[in-house]
């Protein structure tokens, strides 16, 4: 994994920082892309994500972790986010956050999780749901970067309408042979749906991920459901587990 | 500094308050229990399991699954707190603390003040030895009276509740006494060294 380094003096601490909403994207009936202003960031690697923090009127503050969606390049910093029906900050930011507000934020986080230009080989991506953000940084860093390494990106929705950021990423595999976005809806597929209708299996991977003779890099990113399976699954395929990199988010039970 | 920046409308929808004294700063309590890991998880079967105890090249003892439950077994309920925020009360962990695998390895104190954890799929943690006595780390093998999950770091994972989850390998295989501290995995990757969530180490420089 990585080499264990000699203690280094303290490093500077991630200080919390005001920023303001830009924008925000409506991504389908339960996610929005919020667009940040952040004049004090130093900027991040694709992959990486941020401690958010809203303080309440009466003083009460929750923090959450949300993985950073925009690549490095761009000025405005995105983060997508999810809402969960119980949550307590997921809701606020998706139905109660206005272009103009404020709140904090420090990061980047994280140093593991990363993919950038500088990293030789294909790239395999596998998303369930709102885990396609962290590697949506990774996908848009490649492309505003015009690199051409072999990029396959396994995206499991419910349905089509929760397919996030669908036309951007339409776009960018039409405008790059070397990359292949490979959808699959596992409740509910559009008349004529002539894509694949199921949760992630061995067949699927097999198909839509590189030979292990390529030996390519592994971001798998979604429930934890989806990424045990996925991680497994590629190791029983013959994928050096060190290759594969995880990121799993939500309860322990959920399923897309 | 500038002024924290007030979010409109935000408000608390927990319907009781967590006690201070036991919800560390900047946590949030969950009944769950959520799965974080870097890589796949290792299966490792109870037959090609072992425990060693290591001081540089030396090995001080080392366990099969059996000798290693028929040690004295020690059942804890604690609460834990993981960096990404979220804690969880009232956990009941079976195992063997350390103090009982020095003793069973004929230690009469340990060796050196710090230990490197090494894990199953290359993980790896640093800890302080005086983090680990009197009773404050083990290695547990049962979660709530069932074997641990794979996903949930068995067949055997560290527990050293007071700091940061993460320092509570998963699929925990040898322990390496160190005359210094050397950093592991997370702690190389911008992680706090020492993890106390009461002072909210999370990163470095917390």
């Amino acid at each position: 994994m990585t080499e264990i380094e000699t203690l280094a003096a303290p490093a500077r601490r991630l200080e919390w920082q005001p920023v303001e909403v830009r924008e925000i994207i409506v991504e389908t009936f339960r996610v929005k892309s919020l667009l940040l202003h952040a004049p004090r960031w130093q900027g991040h690697l694709p992959g990486q994500h941020v401690d958010i923090r809203l303080t309440a009127e009466d003083g009460y503050q929750a923090q959450r972790s949300y993985s950073i969606a925009s690549p490095p390049e761009d000025d405005l910093l995105a983060l997508t986010v999810e809402k969960v029906d119980d949550g307590e900050v997921s809701p606020y930011l998706v139905d109660d956050l206005r272009a103009g507000d404020r709140f904090e934020l420090r990061g980047p986080i994280g140093g593991y999780f990363v993919w950038t230009v500088a990293t030789p080989g294909p790239l395999s991506l596998i998303a369930g749901g709102s885990g396609i953000a962290p590697l949506m940084a990774m996908l848009r860093h490649r492309a505003r970067r015009n690199v051409r390494n072999p990029a396959l990106l396994l995206y499991s929705s419910r349905s089509l309408e929760d397919v996030i950021y669908r036309e951007e990423l339409d776009a960018m595999a039409r405008g790059d042979p070397h990359l292949r976005v490979v959808h699959t809806l596992t409740r509910k597929q559009p008349e004529g749906w002539t894509g694949h209708r199921r949760r992630i299996d061995r067949e699927l991977l097999a198909e839509a991920s590189f030979p292990p003779e390529q030996a390519p890099k592994i971001f798998v990113c979604g429930p934890t459901s989806l990424v045990e399976a996925a991680a497994s699954l590629l190791v029983d395929l013959g994928h050096d587990p060190l290759k594969i990199k995880t990121e799993r988010f939500g309860p322990s039970g959920w399923t897309p | 500094m500038d002024e924290t920046p007030i979010s409109r409308g935000f408000r608390s929808r927990r319907k009781q308050q967590a006690p201070k004294d036991r919800l560390p700063p900047g946590q949030y309590v969950t009944t769950d229990f959520p799965v974080l890991s870097a890589g796949p998880t290792p299966q490792t079967n109870h037959q090609d399991w072992t425990l060693a105890l290591q001081l540089g090249g030396s090995l001080l003892g080392k366990w099969s699954w059996e000798e290693f439950e028929a040690l004295p077994q020690t059942t804890v309920r604690r609460d834990i707190h993981c960096v990404t925020k979220w804690s969880k009360f009232d956990t009941t962990w079976q195992g063997v603390t350390f103090d009982d695998l020095l003793k069973a390895a004929g230690l009469a104190e340990p060796p050196e003040p710090y230990i490197m954890a090494h894990c199953d799929g290359g993980y790896t943690t640093n800890i302080p030895v005086e983090d680990l006595i009197d009773g404050k780390g083990m290695v547990v093998t049962r979660y709530e009276g069932l074997p641990i999950a794979p996903a949930h770091g068995g067949p055997a994972r560290l527990l050293v509740p007071h700091l940061y989850f993460w320092k509570s390998a998963k699929w925990v295989r040898r322990l390496r006494f160190m005359e210094e501290d050397e950093r592991g995995f997370w702690e190389s990757l911008g992680y706090h060294n020492y993890g106390d969530p009461w002072k909210e180490q999370r990163y470095d420089g917390d």
